[in-house]
């Protein structure tokens, strides 16, 4: 109803004819006043990008201008800017695999938390079980485990089973451990989901299988998108499972660029353009992503 | 389109407690049926076992010639309104509407047609590519509506369907429902606690208490014969006047005593209610409804037909005036009562005051009566209620 509201000029205009009247004096306080917060958040905001600015800066330079001055001097001097360390990058052919590589583990992952994990917290919600309520209890549990514990024993069972080193040992483990999250956090939403809607599309002729698809993935697109956008930067960024269960050929960027320090001499151009590959990916991410975040899902389903 | 009915049906909690108790309706085929009582009476949960949401616990249900108490809902083929509406918030309002006939993988060109139809029949073709949340809720309503017309169910269930619509929307989407159904001839459950509701949309109605059925029946039958104490003081608005009085044989004549006045029992009143001489001398319940008191100012007081009282609140509605006024009399406290007043949120059935139970009266409104002025009522008695103080049953014959 608010949205309605909302919508229609005449109320907009009711409401504005409406208000009290202000002073002038006032009325440039307010400005000035949201003027200056909206300095001081812009300030802020350069701040805090300061680190990644510079290393997009640094990304930009040749490994000799790095060496002589500092990113900051590229301002002054716009024409040292290059493109080579990208061009390099595409070159390498170790960088160019772990890229792909890391895609290769990030993006099943990701599909694979949230599918599973929707699938399993649709039964803990909605389907009734012996023992659902002890399932979950132990799911909550599992939040607490740390990775690190699990790391020698699973390299263990991978050994046994002949998939120590692989993509698909990376995967596994990123979904194992991704899962008690990601069931934590969708059941959570999934309570939330009026039951009516349930009823309403099993009168409608659905059974279980399509209610969960054409009912309840969409209305729990919000917590989908957070949950995949957490899931993906986690294990986009990871490096300590990929370090322990990848091998050379299976390795992700993360583990690949730190191959890349040389003993002496910091190799700077590679890393600063990978590094900041490496970040741009999340962001696009993140990006796309970012209009499914809009609450209130549940707007008028209701009364 | 189908019969329902319902045999010896009962639903048993897991903890215990029992919320339908051996339930048996007849639906007719495109019969308009009304369960009507207050919250926690087991209508909603009688509705959801005709439904599929709900285990049957005990009894049976059977729609057509089918029993379907093992039947999953989506197969039961009836569609269902919901009190909260219950609309797909990320689809559009036809494709609300369309969804069922969707999942059944109706062509498409159908599909258009069947609910660019219903669409028209409820006035929603504007709102067509509309999300629910952009929509009033008398359109959100309707959106219900429309989402079980379309699929042609053999029968409609609604919950409390206009439960969240303000007073003057309910009024109109009431007409608006009883005409639906009356054109679709479609049979239909409907459940509510609002009496008023269930009198005008019902064609038989069903009054239930603590998940028993207390009496089904058309409204004005309700209304005029109430089997017990709670469905007398259920069915209108304002609820009967239920008062305890003494019944008095005086050489062949009866009449009730109420404090030191009396009303005679009319020859007719026992003649349809022939157990009444079996009270002679005992305490019974009289019930007065408020329209069978008048201002005898208006209509003329006649002997053994008049109570004498004291205007205690006077209500002009316009239509007619209600006057509250206390008579000496004892209030009526039966679980029966109680559970009434439960539902409205009072102590007590009728209000006592030090002058007695405080009576409401529907007067005319060319009544000039004034709050604590002496008045004069006059009382049609031969439209009396009896009932049984013990059992709260209504005194009928034998």
């Amino acid at each position: 109803m608010t949205t309605t509201s909302q919508k229609s000029p005449s109320v907009v205009e009711v409401s504005v004819s409406g208000a009290p009247r202000r002073g002038m004096a006032s009325r440039l306080l307010s400005r000035l006043g949201s003027g200056a917060l909206q300095t001081v958040l812009v300030l802020v905001a350069l701040f805090w990008m300061v680190p990644v600015i510079g290393l997009l800066l640094v990304s930009l330079r040749s490994e000799a201008d790095n060496t002589n001055s500092g990113w900051w001097t590229v301002l002054l001097k716009p024409a040292e800017l290059t493109l080579d360390n990208y061009r390099g990058l595409v070159d390498n052919d170790v960088l160019v695999r772990s890229f792909l590589n890391t895609v290769y583990i990030s993006v099943p992952s990701t599909l694979l938390v949230v599918g599973i994990g929707a699938l399993a917290a649709y039964a803990l919600v909605w389907m009734d079980f012996p023992g659902r309520d002890w399932i979950m209890v132990g799911v909550v549990g599992l939040l607490v485990l740390p990775i690190q514990a699990a790391l020698i024993p699973i390299s263990q069972l991978y050994g046994a089973l002949g998939i120590f080193g692989s993509i698909l040992g990376a995967i596994l483990f990123h979904v194992a451990f991704g899962l008690p999250f990601a069931v934590f956090l969708l059941r959570n939403f999934f309570v939330n989901i009026p039951r009516d809607l349930l009823e309403a599309a099993r009168m409608d002729g659905a059974g279980e299988w399509r209610i969960f698809r054409r009912v309840v993935l969409p209305v729990a697109r919000p917590a989908l998108a957070s949950l995949a956008v957490f899931q993906f930067l986690w294990v986009w960024n990871d490096m300590l499972v990929a370090l322990v269960f990848t091998s050379p050929d299976s390795a992700p960027l993360t583990v690949a660029l730190r191959s890349q320090l040389r003993q002496f001499g910091t190799n700077i151009d590679v890393l600063a353009s990978g590094a900041f590959l490496s970040m741009l990916v999340p962001l696009l991410v993140f990006f796309a992503f970012q209009r499914s975040f809009v609450q209130g899902v549940f707007a008028g389903s209701g009364k | 389109m189908a019969e329902i009915v319902i045999d010896r049906l009962g639903k048993v909690y897991p903890d215990g407690t029992r919320a339908v108790d051996d339930l048996s309706l007849d639906i007719q085929d495109g019969e308009f049926l009304v369960l009507v009582g207050p919250s926690g009476c087991g209508k909603t949960t009688a509705l959801r076992m005709i439904a599929g949401l709900e285990e049957i616990s005990e009894g049976t249900v059977r729609i057509g010639d089918q029993v379907v108490n093992g039947v999953p809902a989506r197969d039961r083929d009836v569609a269902m309104v919901f009190q909260s509406y219950a609309l797909y918030p990320h689809l559009n309002v036809f494709e609300n509407i369309a969804f069922g006939l969707r999942l059944r993988k109706l062509p498409k060109d159908q599909i258009d047609r069947r609910v660019r139809e219903v669409a028209h029949v409820l006035e929603l073709q504007e709102h067509l590519t509309r999300k629910p949340g952009n929509l009033s809720g008398g359109q959100r309503q309707r959106v219900a509506m429309g989402r079980a017309i379309v699929r042609e169910p053999r029968a409609f269930l609604m919950d409390e369907p206009l439960s969240n619509l303000d007073a003057k929307l309910r009024v109109q989407m009431r007409a608006q429902i009883a005409r639906i159904q009356r054109d679709l001839g479609v049979t239909t459950v409907y459940v509510t606690h609002d009496q008023t509701e269930a009198m005008t949309l019902g064609d038989r109605v069903a009054v239930m208490k603590r998940g028993v059925l207390q009496q089904v029946g058309p409204p004005q039958e309700l209304y005029d014969h109430p089997c017990n104490l709670f469905v007398a003081g259920f069915v209108g608005s304002p609820g009967m006047n239920l008062i305890c009085v003494e019944l008095v044989e005086d050489d062949g004549r009866f009449r009730v005593r109420v404090g030191e006045q009396y009303l005679d029992l009319p020859d007719g009143l026992l003649h349809r209610r022939p157990a009444l001489r079996g009270y002679a001398g005992a305490k019974v319940v009289l019930g007065i409804r408020p329209e069978d008191m008048e201002d005898a100012e208006i209509v003329g007081s006649t002997e053994g037909a008049t109570l004498t009282s004291v205007a205690d609140l006077v209500e002009a509605m316009g239509s007619d005036v209600l006057v509250h006024f206390p008579l000496d009399a004892a209030p009526v406290v039966t679980e029966d009562t109680r559970e009434l007043a439960r539902d409205t949120g009072a102590d007590e059935t009728l209000p006592a005051t030090d002058d007695g139970v405080v009576l409401v009266g529907r007067f005319s409104p060319r009544t000039h009566v004034f709050e604590g002025q002496t008045i004069s009522v006059a009382v049609d008695t031969a439209r009396l209620q009896f009932f049984d103080p013990a059992t709260g049953t209504a005194i009928h014959d034998s």
